[in-house]
């Protein structure tokens, strides 16, 4: 089973020179460490900013200057900043190549639910049904199963969504899966030491498995 | 002209009502008009609409109204950093309404660009589409939202002149610009304010036509949530 950091990195893997990226809070902000050297990426964070750079040193610290999880950052040389009326007008437009966020479930025709548990505090959705709902290639990372053992990857969600038919891929602690228009998930890799058995009997909704599956490469 | 320069935040809000419809600009503690609530803690007026993508903290930015109980509703995207705000949602003491993030800017957006509706892909297929209207558009989903418009917008610039000009630092922007526009009344305090004409009209960023009133805000905390550094 992967850990966090496997999950982040084999991510990366999916990342083009070029791209224009929104990662969402959690592990999708992970990706950003394991980006391949060489290869220029734009983060855009949706308070208002394109061109994230890494954490600032104690004496860099502006108070005026964070990410979409509150933390504090830094700008990439050639960053720009802008309102958040403007930075949506650029997610809804389809301008930012790829969505990386978390989930708490995903169904086999790609609705993504990761914003709200009936009974428990709400938060809000933040920006997630803005991203999702249009963004061109959605990836999710996540848990593939609960802590109980069922199964996240399902028929349909049973949380309330926060978007419909979007999710592309989702990289799990055990798979990587395509999520195909037709209703399926569609198994591509398996996590080091993770048997194909395995993740047949932990995906919920429909999974169709073709050929050999190869263990995915993280280095 | 007009004199929109007004002494202090004390004045600057002194006449928002009770039950006024707010708009708050910020994003977390980043960019809140951190003199005006103060001063609304001291008016101590109450039933507030208070529309922010946040709800502060416990102790600080809109936490503190809501402690104080000034707060009957609010509009915003994500409030998950207040136990306060918790307690009284849970007890039915506060109502709350959710907003996709990119809908709430964009329905500010519209309040001060005078478009009453349009329609947003965000929500479709969820709770957030209901009772809604829902249209489609070149085999896409979209659902109708309306615009948002406050009594009183208050903003927090980094400088502006005594025309009411504006200029906003690094992400501390966000909501601010498009709440300027959709204030009856826009209250806006900066960190520094200097006279008409030493601003540089191509760095504009809110025209003055916008603001009503303004001042020089003064003990600024800029509390930081999330404090994340780089060890070398």
């Amino acid at each position: 089973m992967l850990d966090k950091v496997g999950i982040a990195k084999r991510i990366a893997k999916e990342v083009r020179d070029g791209m224009y990226i929104n990662l969402g809070i959690g592990i999708p902000t992970l990706v950003a460490n394991y980006i391949p050297g060489g290869m220029h990426v734009v983060l855009q964070s949706e308070n208002g900013l394109l061109g994230i750079g890494p954490f600032p040193t104690e004496d860099q610290i502006d108070p005026d200057l964070i990410n979409a999880g509150k933390q504090t950052i830094t700008m990439m040389p050639g960053a720009a900043l802008f309102s958040s009326a403007e930075s949506f007008g650029m997610i809804r437009s389809g301008k930012v190549d790829l969505t990386i966020l978390g989930a708490m479930e995903v169904s086999e025709r790609g609705d993504i639910a990761n914003w709200k548990i009936p009974g428990k505090m709400v938060k809000g959705m933040g920006g997630a049904m803005d991203l999702v709902a249009s963004a061109k290639n959605i990836i999710v990372a996540m848990q593939h199963c609960s802590k109980d053992g069922a199964s996240k990857l399902l028929k349909k969600c049973s949380l309330p969504l926060t978007g419909m038919n979007c999710v592309k891929k989702i990289v799990s602690d055990m798979a990587v899966l395509n999520v195909l228009p037709e209703g399926a998930f569609q198994l591509l890799e398996r996590a080091p030491g993770i048997s194909v058995e395995q993740i047949k009997n932990a995906t919920e909704g429909k999974l169709i498995i073709e050929g050999e599956i190869p263990e995915m490469i993280l280095n | 002209m007009i004199n929109k320069v007004v002494k202090d935040a004390h004045d600057a809000v002194n006449d928002i009502h009770d039950n006024a419809i707010l708009m708050l600009g910020g994003f977390g503690l980043c960019g809140i008009p951190e003199n005006c609530i103060s001063a609304l803690l001291k008016t101590g007026v109450k039933g507030l609409t208070c529309i922010s993508n946040n709800a502060g903290v416990d102790d600080f930015g809109i936490g503190l109204l809501l402690k104080t109980r000034q707060v009957r509703k609010m509009i915003s995207s994500y409030v998950g950093e207040n136990a306060e705000f918790e307690r009284q949602l849970l007890s039915g003491e506060l109502e709350v309404e959710l907003i996709p993030q990119g809908t709430l800017a964009e329905r500010v957006r519209a309040g001060g660009a005078g478009i009453p509706a349009f329609f947003t892909p965000a929500g479709y297929g969820t709770e957030v589409a209901e009772g809604k209207e829902i249209r489609e558009f070149e085999g896409k989903k979209y659902l109708m939202e309306h615009w948002l418009r406050a009594d009183f917008s208050l903003v927090k610039a980094w400088k502006g002149d005594t025309s009411g000009n504006l200029i906003f630092k690094g992400t501390a922007r966000n909501f601010n610009p498009m709440m300027a526009t959709a204030g009856t009344i826009t209250i806006a305090e900066v960190e520094e304010l200097v006279p008409t004409g030493e601003l540089d009209p191509n760095q504009i960023h809110t025209p003055g036509i916008f603001v009503h009133r303004i001042f020089k805000g003064s003990g600024y905390e800029k509390r930081i949530e999330q404090r994340t550094v780089t060890r070398i």
